[in-house]
């Protein structure tokens, strides 16, 4: 190679302002149609959720003892249960709940989640191989077991029941967390953040975290899903949400009776329904976000 | 020479212990390295692939931990630093890698790559962290708009500037440049490696320069270090290695350059054989597979680095090979 005149002129910057990959990836999310039919059935039922009290005349535990066992009228849309509450009011109360259960015990997962990953990757072989095998062994138990027996030993309640479903399902987010920061740790941007004396809080929260975005909300919002479900079947079993306080798993729970289940389907049919449909919004938006942060997608 | 070496590498040495998920030897990446750098001057470091270029500039700046030996950085002996002492140590050495697309962060604005340094060692407010992020990007020669845009919007020459001006907003005394231009095209390497030189004279800095090209080796370092199968085959000065190399692996490698002039090209010597893997290197002299001139007497001892001129070491038992 020839070192010629100096000629230090500027390759012209000719490529316009562009937006950061988070940005990009949620453009591609927003051209996603499941998507986009994910969140308009999802943000509706959070409103109705969030804000029933201010347009709904009934409370969950109000009773009316004219109305037991109706089907659903002008009065009461959904009908009433068979001690005279709204079923209505009890579904939007139930979704509440439900909903509180699931949003939080992800958070839940999803830190101690991050935290387990984030220090097997970055805390040396010794440390790594002891969090790993203890990982190992929270997966290697039964699921519905392990479930039980927490649950059993926690009790029923709403935060009894956050902390059975958050326990249960962090170790798979943890193992996705180490994979991609183990990865991380020896590319050349996070050595460099190293080579200007760059500590342990600074490579997770500045590098770490930002890195692994893509899979902690894809991971949350599918476990959304999944901890909605596992709330309801706790709660269908007794070992959730206990009445008065309703729930859709404690709602369905109704249909365990023979009596329910044939003469009066609308005290578990919305329940149900309301279940199944947010259940499969959430996964809808959860495969768009996945495919919005798809690294191959920002090839094109 | 009266004053001390800038910075002094005595006996290092690092070999890759394999991983309880991959079994295999030890690769001895890295045996018995040592050499000396002068506070302004330019080392360079050449060798083949896979010859320990870039081990020896992690090891230097303690990226990775070597397995033993000794690094005296201006007076202190950085292997021996604790983890607080390296932080602050860090601030005056820097590292530029040879791949401008994997050293920069896909998520951050090239602002947030440029103040990254003086974020971590807490140097300066934001606004005078900015000023001196826009002061790096002047100094690589690109525009201050570059700040609130992100890395892929740039090409690889562009890229490879923020990665210097990263190198440079800590104000380094020393810098290890690794391969800086090998990845970019060949029309835009002269202007890199003209800036560097520019930055080095004006900065006064100090510089581990590793390349696998001989002729930017010559235009732009003082001494120059031929590296083989992780140890050290010659040492000399520049101008002193082109016009008599000693050690018949630097003669290969400068025969292996392109010449116009017919004569050279006439004895142009070809390396026969491959590289032997370092996890199971020739006794004696790790040269001797490939060496022409080898003897009987190579198999048995590693020829010991020794002077034959001012300045001028070679690795090599034979003299009589002029
Ligand atoms: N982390 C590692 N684990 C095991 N072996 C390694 C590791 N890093 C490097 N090596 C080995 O050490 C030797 C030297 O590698 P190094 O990257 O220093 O070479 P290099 O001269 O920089 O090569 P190149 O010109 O390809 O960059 C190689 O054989 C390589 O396979
Ligand atoms: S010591 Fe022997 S094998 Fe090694 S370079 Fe010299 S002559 Fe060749
Ligand atoms: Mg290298």
């Amino acid at each position: 190679m020839a070192i010629t005149a100096p000629d230090p002129t500027v390759d012209p910057t000719a490529v316009p302002q562009t937006k950061g990959p988070l940005r990009r990836a949620l453009d591609r999310f927003f051209e996603n149609r499941a998507a986009r039919a994910g969140l308009l059935i999802v943000i509706p039922i959070l409103l109705a959720v969030s804000t029933y009290p201010l347009w709904w005349p009934f409370g969950p535990n109000t009773i009316d003892l004219r109305a037991m066992n109706k089907a659903p009228s002008a009065i009461h849309w959904l009908g009433s249960d068979g001690v005279g509450r709204d079923v209505m009011a009890r579904l939007l109360q139930g979704g509440r709940i439900s909903l509180l259960v699931a949003v939080s015990s992800v958070a839940i997962s999803t830190v101690i989640g991050f935290l387990v990953g984030a220090v097997a990757s970055f805390g040396g072989r010794l440390v790594d191989g002891t969090v790993m095998r203890l990982v190992d062994l929270a997966m290697t138990l039964p699921p519905v077991i392990f479930l039980l027996v927490l649950a059993s030993i926690a009790g029923t309640g709403i935060a009894p029941t956050i902390l059975v479903i958050s326990l249960l399902s962090w170790p798979v987010l943890s193992r996705m967390v180490r994979a991609r920061l183990l990865e991380l740790r020896e590319r050349d941007f996070v050595v460099a953040a190293r080579g200007m004396g760059a500590g342990l809080p600074h490579l997770l929260f500045r590098h770490g975290l930002p890195n692994c975005i893509d899979i902690l909300v894809v991971y949350a919002t599918l476990q959304i899903a999944n901890a909605i479900l596992l709330e309801a079947g706790l709660s269908f079993l007794g070992l959730g949400i206990a009445p008065p306080e309703a729930s859709w798993g404690n709602m369905l729970n109704l249909a365990r009776s023979t009596v329910v289940l044939e003469n009066y389907p609308w005290q578990w049919m919305f329940p149900g329904a309301a279940l199944v449909l947010t259940v499969l919004a959430i996964n809808f938006i959860g495969d768009g976000l996945r495919d919005a942060f798809d690294p191959r997608s920002d090839l094109n | 020479m009266a004053d001390a070496p800038f910075l002094a590498v005595k006996n290092l040495a690092k070999h890759f212990a394999p991983t309880a998920f991959s079994r295999g030897p030890v690769v001895r990446a890295l045996e018995d390295i040592s050499f000396d750098i002068r506070r302004g001057q330019v080392v360079g470091l050449v060798g083949e692939s896979g010859s320990g270029k870039t081990t020896i500039g992690r090891s230097v700046l303690r990226l990775i931990e070597p397995t033993s030996g000794q690094i005296n950085y201006d007076g202190t002996d950085i292997t021996r630093l604790g983890a607080a002492q390296l932080r602050r140590q860090r601030r005056k050495m820097q590292y530029i890698f040879q791949d401008p697309f994997a050293s920069l962060s896909p998520r951050m604005t090239i602002g947030q790559i440029l103040t990254e340094g003086l974020d971590i060692q807490g140097i300066g407010k934001k606004s005078e962290r900015r000023a001196k992020a826009e002061t790096a990007l002047a100094a690589v020669e690109l525009p201050v708009d570059a700040y609130d845009r992100y890395a892929h919007e740039f090409s690889g020459g562009q890229r490879q500037r923020i990665g210097i001006a990263r190198a440079l907003t800590l104000e380094p005394e020393f810098i290890v440049a690794d391969e800086p231009v090998s990845a970019l095209d060949v029309s835009i390497q002269a202007q890199i490696i003209n800036l560097l030189r520019d930055l080095q004279l004006r900065l006064g800095l100090t510089m581990l320069f590793i390349s696998h090209d001989l002729a930017v080796v010559e235009y732009i370092c003082d001494t120059v270090i031929v590296l083989y199968l992780g140890r050290i085959m010659e040492v000399a000065p520049a101008a002193e290695l082109y016009a008599r190399p000693q050690h018949p692996y630097t003669r290969a490698l400068l025969s292996a350059i392109p010449s116009l002039d017919p004569l050279a090209r006439q004895d142009r010597q070809v390396l026969k054989g491959d590289i032997p893997s370092p996890a199971n290197p020739p006794s004696g002299c790790v040269f001797r597979t490939r060496c022409p001139f080898a003897l009987e007497a190579c198999v048995g001892a590693v020829p010991p680095l020794r002077a034959t001129a001012e300045g001028h070491l070679k690795a090599c038992i034979r003299d009589d090979i002029a």
